[in-house]
């Protein structure tokens, strides 16, 4: 963690940025987000397996825009992150200084070249519980699978941690919240349910960088980033996009060209 | 004071519960379903765990359901019709077994707080028809602080019998109230005498962290503070702490249907959210995280206490372990104590 | 409301409805039950839930004096999905009520005084409540001003009300329209409502002053006024927070400890200044 400590401080103190957004002490065992301005605070900065939220939530939220040019401390899912928000227009990776500790080396990411060539280096490693997790429902048949998402689903209380947690939802006005028209019911009962996280994950279809925000969020143990994974895949499937790799992608699933096949959105 | 004390042995106890069932009532007790601990309706005794720190989700459900169809409406021969739910509708009889004392103190401030000036019916039946069986605690973790908030391990506020752990799998058994008293009576023969003990030696020690009327007080000045800035930049803005807690109850109202037929919802909400307070017109009185988060604290700490006598909060701790940010609110409340002036 | 179920409307009739300016509507309703109608009782400051059933229910002011009873009137202007959904709405319809909620005018501490209503555009509907119920028991007040403006020509509400109103030689009325909102027949003034209250100088002697109006509005007359001479606990307004339930439990408009649905939706000035910034 010493290189990480001495690279936040230069950078701090050179007025290369003005926060570090990265992961410190917590409660109990826990870390959490800290967003440190000041250098003699840089020692604060925590790196271990603890930190897995996905800290790119933050970078565009209003209160931490005001806080100035922002480091974030990386792992490589949020380095995915950012560079599936740049390819969406929602960052720009010279407004940032990407933190990337490998073996306490920190390297810095400042351009997209380097952010793409760092996760194409590293792809994202889910840990082997979800990969049993993804194999015991690709394993299920249809009403196997309807009824295990009923049942996840009858937990949900609508709470929204899933859509805080996650980098992509970032939407201004989130469908679910729109009421002219009402599309998704705003009661949390089996249809309200299905209808939120169907619409969520089809939001996220090859959006999705599988980092498990999400999941970890939802404070009623739903794997609902599953719904989101299994969506990308099946993007990835159909027509070889993955998200997070690529700040120049376009997104397959909202972008027209006049060559498609299909003929429904014309 | 308790009405009755007795001594009941955990084989006996499942018995109890298990006539509980048999009778007809629904039996609401702990169970887990993926690592995590519910308070579920429970058809088998055998699947209620007992060694939980806290559930997952608090009871509230059984007196404020996250979905409370209030009315219907219908268009019959071409006059609207409405269907009155608090009239109607039989509310089940339910016991609640396994809450801790802080869950115990919360449902009585949900009761207390939805009777207030204007008696909300659909709550008040919802707590006429419920018996509550607490356990009090003989473990806690860092997140609870129940003594901070005026209760404790061992309350016996707002519920209708508690049981206390004490060794050689034994529960110490106070019967509190009438409703406590008739289910007692129902099944007298599962529980032995028992002289009064004191419970003390068998609780989990839990030391206080702050006065809670320390915070009030402080709070009463705090509206400017820059401590809720601080705190909040991490904060996502989500339910997760509100949907949880046993004290939160704000919630929407909402029609589902046609203009013919269809129903009107009492659903939970929260205060974190941006929309909670959002105008028609695009003003927003709570436009930033940090004016929502100092809503949450000054609601449970400052207009509670102010406006209806009550905490709304009891320090079970849930929002804490919920918080995919790590909010923590005991250190934000010890904060409050040690950082605004009094 | 017999029920103890406290979310139940009445079913209301629309009896009449009246296109007030674009988008701004007058409904009159008539409780579709007798017994309903013998126990329902307001004072004029309260407001109601309306409601379209299957859209939802919509927070506002009982735009009619207490003193015309059998009915209740509303303004709306369509806004959200609720609003909407009541514009759709037809003479014969029956839509829900539920109140009257909230605090009062409190008329009877104003008896023997001058009342001075300023209002802004579509927020005179609170304040047409109050006019009303002043001119029904014209002789216990002493003058009464009325300033109001809008936007446009266009956007004034109650057009046949204000015309009436200035025909009275017991009221003095003063109607005017922003800059570029005149038509070449209009005969008010030009002007926004602090600049047209400053001109018209009414003193602020025994004088009450009743204030309702878009924010930028409120916030320029308030200072207008204490320039004037009057005191903030003689100057009167409604705040409009955003609210569900409307008796206090679901959470939503409170300003720091005060709820607008029970402490309010009247404020005196010198209350608003003891709260936070928080409406
Ligand atoms: S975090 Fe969990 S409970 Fe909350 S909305 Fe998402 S799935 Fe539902
Ligand atoms: S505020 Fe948090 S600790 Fe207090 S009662 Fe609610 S969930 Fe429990």
């Amino acid at each position: 963690m010493q290189a990480l400590h001495q690279k936040a401080k230069e950078l701090l103190e050179s007025g290369k940025v003005q926060v570090i957004i990265g992961y410190g002490d917590g409660s109990g065992d826990r870390v959490r987000p800290v967003f440190i301005s000041k250098a003699e605070s840089a020692s604060d900065l925590i790196w271990d397996d603890r930190c897995r939220q996905n800290l790119a939530v933050y970078l565009n939220k209003p209160e931490i825009k005001k806080l100035g040019v922002p480091a974030i401390v990386a792992t490589p899912v949020v380095v995915k992150t950012i560079i599936q928000l740049i390819s969406e227009n929602q960052l720009k990776s010279s407004n940032i200084v990407v933190l990337v500790v490998d073996n306490d080396v920190v390297s810095e990411l400042t351009d997209n070249a380097s952010l793409e060539a760092y996760s194409a280096g590293h792809p994202v490693v889910f840990p082997p519980f979800v990969v049993k997790e993804i194999k015991d429902i690709a394993e299920m048949s249809i009403q196997q699978r309807n009824k295990y998402w009923q049942d996840e689903l009858s937990r949900c209380f609508k709470c929204y941690a899933c859509r805080a947690a996650c980098p992509l939802c970032y939407c201004e006005r989130c469908l679910t919240d729109n009421n002219q028209p009402q599309w998704v019911c705003v009661a949390s009962h089996a249809q309200g349910n299905f209808e939120w996280h169907i619409n969520r994950a089809m939001h996220l279809a090859g959006r999705c960088v599988e980092c498990g925000s999400c999941t970890i969020a939802c404070p009623v143990g739903i794997p609902i980033g599953l719904l989101t994974i299994e969506a990308s895949r099946i993007v990835k499937q159909e027509f070889g996009q993955e998200p997070g790799l690529h700040c120049d992608a376009d997104s397959a699933m909202s972008s027209f060209k006049v060559e498609d096949t299909e003929t429904f959105i014309k | 004071m308790s009405m009755q004390q007795r001594v009941i042995q955990h084989e006996n106890l499942l018995k109890f519960l298990g006539e509980i069932i048999s009778s007809g009532k629904q039996l609401y007790a702990p169970q887990k379903k993926a690592e995590k601990t519910y308070f579920l309706p429970a058809s088998d005794v055998h699947s209620i765990v007992f060694d939980y720190i806290q559930t997952a989700e608090s009871p509230k459900e059984l007196l404020f359901p996250k979905t409370e169809r209030m009315l219907s409406y219908e268009q019959v021969d071409g006059k609207l019709k409405m269907i009155d739910h608090a009239e109607g509708e039989i509310f089940p009889e339910r016991v609640l077994f396994g809450s801790h004392p802080c869950d115990a103190v919360a449902l009585k401030t949900l009761t207390d707080f939805f009777r207030h000036d204007v008696p909300d019916a659909f709550t008040q039946k919802r707590q006429d028809s419920l018996t509550v069986i607490s356990v009090s605690c003989i473990k806690a973790d860092d997140n609870c602080f129940c003594t901070s908030v005026g209760t404790s391990p061992g309350d016996t506020e707002g519920s209708d019998i508690l049981l206390t752990p004490i060794g050689n799998a034994k529960y110490y058994v106070e019967v509190m109230t009438e409703k406590g008293q008739s289910l007692f009576a129902a099944h007298e023969k599962y529980f032995e005498n028992s002289d009064i003990i004191s419970k003390d030696k068998y609780l989990t020690k839990m030391s206080e962290v702050f006065s809670s009327s320390e915070v009030t007080a402080r709070l009463s000045k705090a509206f400017d503070h820059p401590i809720w800035s601080d705190a909040s930049l991490r904060c996502l803005g989500c339910g997760a702490c509100a949907y949880v807690c046993p004290v939160c109850s704000c919630f929407d109202i909402q029609d589902e249907g046609t203009d013919k037929k269809g129903d009107r919802l009492r659903c939970w909400d929260s205060c974190g959210f941006s929309l909670f307070t959002l105008h028609t017109s695009g003003h927003n009185p709570r436009k930033n995280q940090s004016d929502r988060w100092r809503q949450r604290v000054m609601h449970k700490f400052s207009y509670m206490p102010e406006r209806y006598e009550l905490l709304g909060c009891v320090g079970c701790g849930r929002c804490s372990r919920a918080c995919p940010a790590d909010m923590n609110i005991k250190e934000q409340l010890k904060e409050i104590t040690e950082k605004i002036e009094g | 409301m017999s029920s103890s179920n406290i979310y139940k409307p009445y079913l209301m009739q629309i009896e009449k409805v009246i296109d007030e300016a674009p988008g701004v509507k007058t409904f009159r309703l008539r409780f579709t039950n007798d017994a309903d109608k013998e126990q329902f009782n307001f004072t004029t400051g309260q407001f109601g839930e309306y409601s379209v059933f299957g859209e939802g229910e919509s927070t506002f002011c009982i735009a009619s004096s207490p003193t015309r009873k059998d009915y209740i009137e509303c303004t709306f202007r369509q806004a959200g999905r609720v609003t909407s959904a009541l514009a759709q709405k037809e003479e014969g319809d029956v839509i829900g009520f539920r109140g009257p909620y909230g605090n009062i005018f409190p008329l009877e501490e104003w008896y023997g005084k001058n009342l001075l209503f300023i209002a802004g555009g579509i927020a005179l509907p609170p304040l047409r409540s109050v006019i009303w119920n002043v001119l029904d028991l014209r002789d216990k007040f002493n003058d009464v001003t009325i300033l109001y403006g809008a936007r446009s020509v266009a956007d004034l509400v109650y057009k046949q009300e204000l015309d009436e109103w200035g025909k009275r030689s017991d009221v003095k009325l003063v109607t005017t329209v922003d800059p570029g909102g005149e038509t070449p027949d209009w005969k008010g003034k030009v002007g926004f409502v602090p600049s047209v209250l400053d001109w018209m100088e009414p003193s602020s002697e025994n004088t009450i002053a009743i204030v309702c109006g878009p924010p930028v509005m409120i916030k320029f007359t308030f200072p207008e006024l204490l320039k004037l001479g009057f005191t903030p606990d003689t100057i009167f307004t409604t705040l409009e927070n955003r609210m569900k339930c409307g008796v206090g439990k679901c959470g939503r408009c409170n300003v720091g400890k005060v709820y607008v649905c029970k402490d309010g939706p009247v404020f005196t000035y010198k209350q608003l200044q003891e709260l936070p910034a928080e409406y």
